[in-house]
């Protein structure tokens, strides 16, 4: 699967290369409208030194890992997003008849090299920010790791996503609320956002997994809401049970739709 | 009027679509308006905004997004000229700009009930927003309210018609999508914007679509300066959008393509 | 090859079953060319859906190429090709030979056996000019040929067509059922094809199937067709005639005229 995967991207990529000044030109695009979430930062930051407690740096690292991941995400698998276009045109037929998972065949197709300029920004932010913080190795080891966690998260949010829209078909913009949503709330410290809605991403959907919870250990801060100091440590385990109910929905979704016909 | 009714009962047959999308603007709205409640507590009084008045200006700027179509798009034409069906719209007797103008109008009545209210109802239940001062402010945050689609349809048209002579147009729409969404005031509040880049911001035309009529519901703003402001960018965009109308007419029917 | 036992299928439409197949039965031998015939919302769709491992039966039992296609799709899609004459496999703003190449690699053919085969077929069906077309741009004869191709890539001893021939012009028309015709048999390739074109079932098919009402209404050769009406019929008589009075009369048993069993091909 990991093969054909990696096959089709490949071909996939090829095919957009044949057209390099379209392709120049939208990772441009791609590393500017996500430099727009910066700037937004940069805005708010010009009339204060510190959000939810945390000052310029120590929310740039925290965007940095959430972008980052999200971007890694968003290249890799976002086009699942399209499902719907294809059952309201009759094409998931054509991807049924195939002898390739749905989910492999989807996530490729047009494929876009050119979100690797988001892919871009997120880094080149995360590499500013730690150049500001000085985080020292034996906490330094968490950001490989939140890293892959929060992009196997993002991963499963558009899984999930996909997989609703076999029920909501006409109504394609409710994952919106859930993916990209997602990303928006990432990229601020949970300390801005009501108690309630950080304890539901925290045992609810997993968001807060991505970045805040192994980000407050890179960041050696206290938990402003107080919560168990060892939930630092398991991203890995969310992404995981994330990536499992993902892959339930996804092939419940694909049955429902191959037990209704749509 | 008819062809406002029609762009009206056109969309209302997308209800599935609109109510998804004002679930997601209010989800966005209330994400935002943390973030702001987070800065008006580190900052009280910033640009002249209380923490209430912070959080309606966000949950109405969300509630503006369907109607203004702050992403970009919302009209027929670039498909239409992709297709060359546009040869057809431009041999009419009736002004393709004018009746593009009716159908838009008719889109956004319909987005304003289907996608601004329940925005600001949630809004409104979860973290209380202010109401207009009187029924003066509220008479001139609907004419506002209406310059703002109009400046925005204005944008929006020169956009689309710009797919006549850019053989690429989603660079161009991605490139329209950053403006709007930037200098609206969509993801922050202009009058926060620092320096010589906030007093820019709020001149442009995109102010004129989200900042504008969200200062005229907040009475921000001297309302006849405002309505003022919309109408001269109302004014350019059309004329603008009347005389890139005459060129495509020229381009498509007279040299056919 | 293809074994279909009191196959059903229900949909519910707000609120109420609809039977877009009912206890319908037939079997395909390897080497058959069997065309499908019904009016609109007869059920072939419906039952092409189900062959293919797309949609599955709420009741009875199918097997093609011995395998269930509701419970082993990707193992059968590598034993089938399809063709939807209503929309493409394709991708729009492909070259051909692209599309061609993610098919390979959708299918794992061996490249070796893919560049033969892809010979072999392009100049069998005469692709050559519009290799390296963008796939939105090609006529819709063009298309078709390309549709085709792409099915027949992996080599599959069944092939289904779903209306081939809707929409093409004569000459498209005529070299479709040509390849059709040879592929049947000098490759022994087993075909089923739904139409509306009774000239594709005249010009190709031995034996035809007809479906109404969810419900086989005839099975047989294409002589046993026309001696359904009496005299010199054509063909779009005896078919015109079956749809009506399975109309009249929705639950008359299926026409079996002859005691003549489809021959496999020589």
């Amino acid at each position: 699967m990991v093969r054909t995967y990696l096959l089709l991207v490949w071909a996939w990529t090829r095919a957009a290369a044949q057209y390099p000044v379209s392709f120049a030109l939208m990772t441009v695009g791609g590393f500017v409208t996500s430099g727009l979430d910066i700037a937004v930062i940069w805005v708010i930051f010009t009339n204060t030194t510190s959000l939810g407690g945390f000052d310029l740096s120590e929310v740039m690292f925290l965007y940095g890992t959430a972008a980052l991941s999200f971007a890694l995400a968003d290249l890799l698998f976002s086009n699942v997003e399209r499902i719907s276009q294809h059952i309201r045109a009759g094409t998931f037929d054509v991807i049924l008849i195939r002898p390739v998972s749905p989910f492999v065949q989807i996530a490729t197709e047009r494929f876009v090299p050119h979100r690797i300029g988001k892919v871009i920004q997120g880094a080149a932010v995360l590499v500013f920010a730690l150049a500001r913080l000085d985080v020292p190795l034996e906490r330094g080891w968490m950001i490989p790791v939140m890293v892959a966690s929060g992009t196997v998260i993002f991963t499963a949010l558009w899984a999930l996503g996909g997989a609703a829209q076999f029920l909501l078909t006409n109504a394609p913009e409710v994952a919106n609320a859930f993916t990209y949503g997602g990303a928006t709330l990432t990229q601020y410290p949970l300390s801005v956002y009501g108690g309630e809605l950080v304890r539901g991403v925290t045992y609810v959907l997993p968001l807060a997994f991505v970045n805040w919870q192994p980000g407050l250990y890179v960041l050696d801060r206290d938990d402003p809401l107080g919560l168990p100091y060892w939930l630092r440590f398991l991203s890995p385990v969310a992404a995981a049970a994330m990536a499992l109910v993902a892959v339930l929905a996804w092939r419940a979704g694909v049955r429902h739709y191959r037990s209704t016909g749509s | 009027m008819r062809l406002i009714g029609f762009g009206f009962r056109r969309h209302a047959t997308y209800w599935a679509a609109a109510a998804a999308g004002a679930f997601t603007n209010t989800v966005f709205g209330i994400l935002r308006a943390y973030v702001l409640i987070a800065l008006w507590q580190a900052r009280p009084g910033l640009g002249g905004y209380g923490v209430v008045e912070a959080v309606t200006f966000c949950f109405l700027t969300q509630s503006y997004i369907g109607p203004m179509q702050v992403f970009g798009g919302g009209l027929d034409l670039p498909q239409r000229i992709r297709t060359g069906d546009v040869a057809l719209d431009l041999v009419r007797p009736a002004s393709l700009q004018l009746w593009s103008l009716s159908e838009d109008l008719g889109r956004a009545a319909y987005l304003f009930v289907a996608r601004s209210v329940p925005p600001t109802l949630v809004g409104a239940l979860l973290f209380g927003i202010v109401l207009p001062a009187g029924l003066a402010t509220w008479a001139a945050f609907m004419v506002s309210f209406v310059l703002g689609v109009v400046v925005s349809f204005g944008w929006r048209y020169l956009v689309a018609l710009a797919t006549c002579w850019v053989i690429d147009d989603r660079g161009l729409s991605v490139l329209s999508m950053i403006l709007t969404t930037f200098f609206s005031g969509l993801m922050l509040p202009l009058v926060i914007f620092p320096g010589w880049l906030g007093t820019l911001a709020r001149a442009l035309p995109w102010a004129a679509m989200v900042q504008v009529p969200a200062d005229v519901y907040l009475g921000k703003t001297p309302v006849a300066g405002s309505l003022a402001f919309q109408a001269f960018w109302a004014a350019v965009l059309l004329g603008a959008g009347a005389l890139a109308t005459a060129a495509a007419r020229r381009k498509v029917v007279i040299q056919g393509g | 090859m293809i074994e279909v036992d009191r196959l059903g299928r229900t949909f519910k439409v707000r609120g109420t079953v609809v039977h877009a197949v009912r206890d319908l039965s037939f079997a395909v031998e390897a080497g058959e060319f069997v065309g499908y015939l019904g009016p609109n919302g007869a059920g072939k769709s419906t039952t092409i859906k189900m062959l293919t491992g797309i949609l599955a039966p709420t009741s009875g039992r199918l097997r093609v190429a011995g395998l269930d296609p509701s419970r082993r799709r990707t193992a059968l899609a590598r034993k089938i090709g399809v063709v939807f004459g209503q929309r493409t496999t394709l991708w729009w703003d492909l070259p051909l030979k692209d599309s061609f190449e993610l098919v390979r690699l959708l299918y794992k053919v061996d490249r070796a056996v893919f560049r033969r085969r892809l010979d072999e077929l392009c100049s069998l069906l005469d692709l050559g000019d519009f290799l390296t077309t963008p796939v939105r741009q090609l006529s819709l004869g063009q298309r078709m040929r390309g549709d085709i191709t792409a099915a027949l890539l992996h080599d599959p001893p069944i092939l289904v067509l779903d209306e081939p021939t809707i929409g093409l012009d004569l000459v498209s028309k005529a070299g479709v059922r040509d390849f059709l015709r040879r592929l049947n048999a000098e490759h022994g390739t087993t075909i089923l094809l739904t139409t509306h074109d009774l000239g594709d079932i005249e010009q190709l098919c031995r034996r035809v199937m007809l479906i109404d009402h969810g419900r086989l209404a005839f099975d047989g050769t294409v002589a046993g067709l026309r001696a359904i009406v009496p005299g010199e019929a054509s063909i779009e008589e005896a078919v015109t005639h079956l749809y009506l009075s399975s109309r009249r009369s929705p639950r008359t048993p299926p026409h079996r005229p002859a005691p003549d069993p489809p021959s496999v091909t020589a």
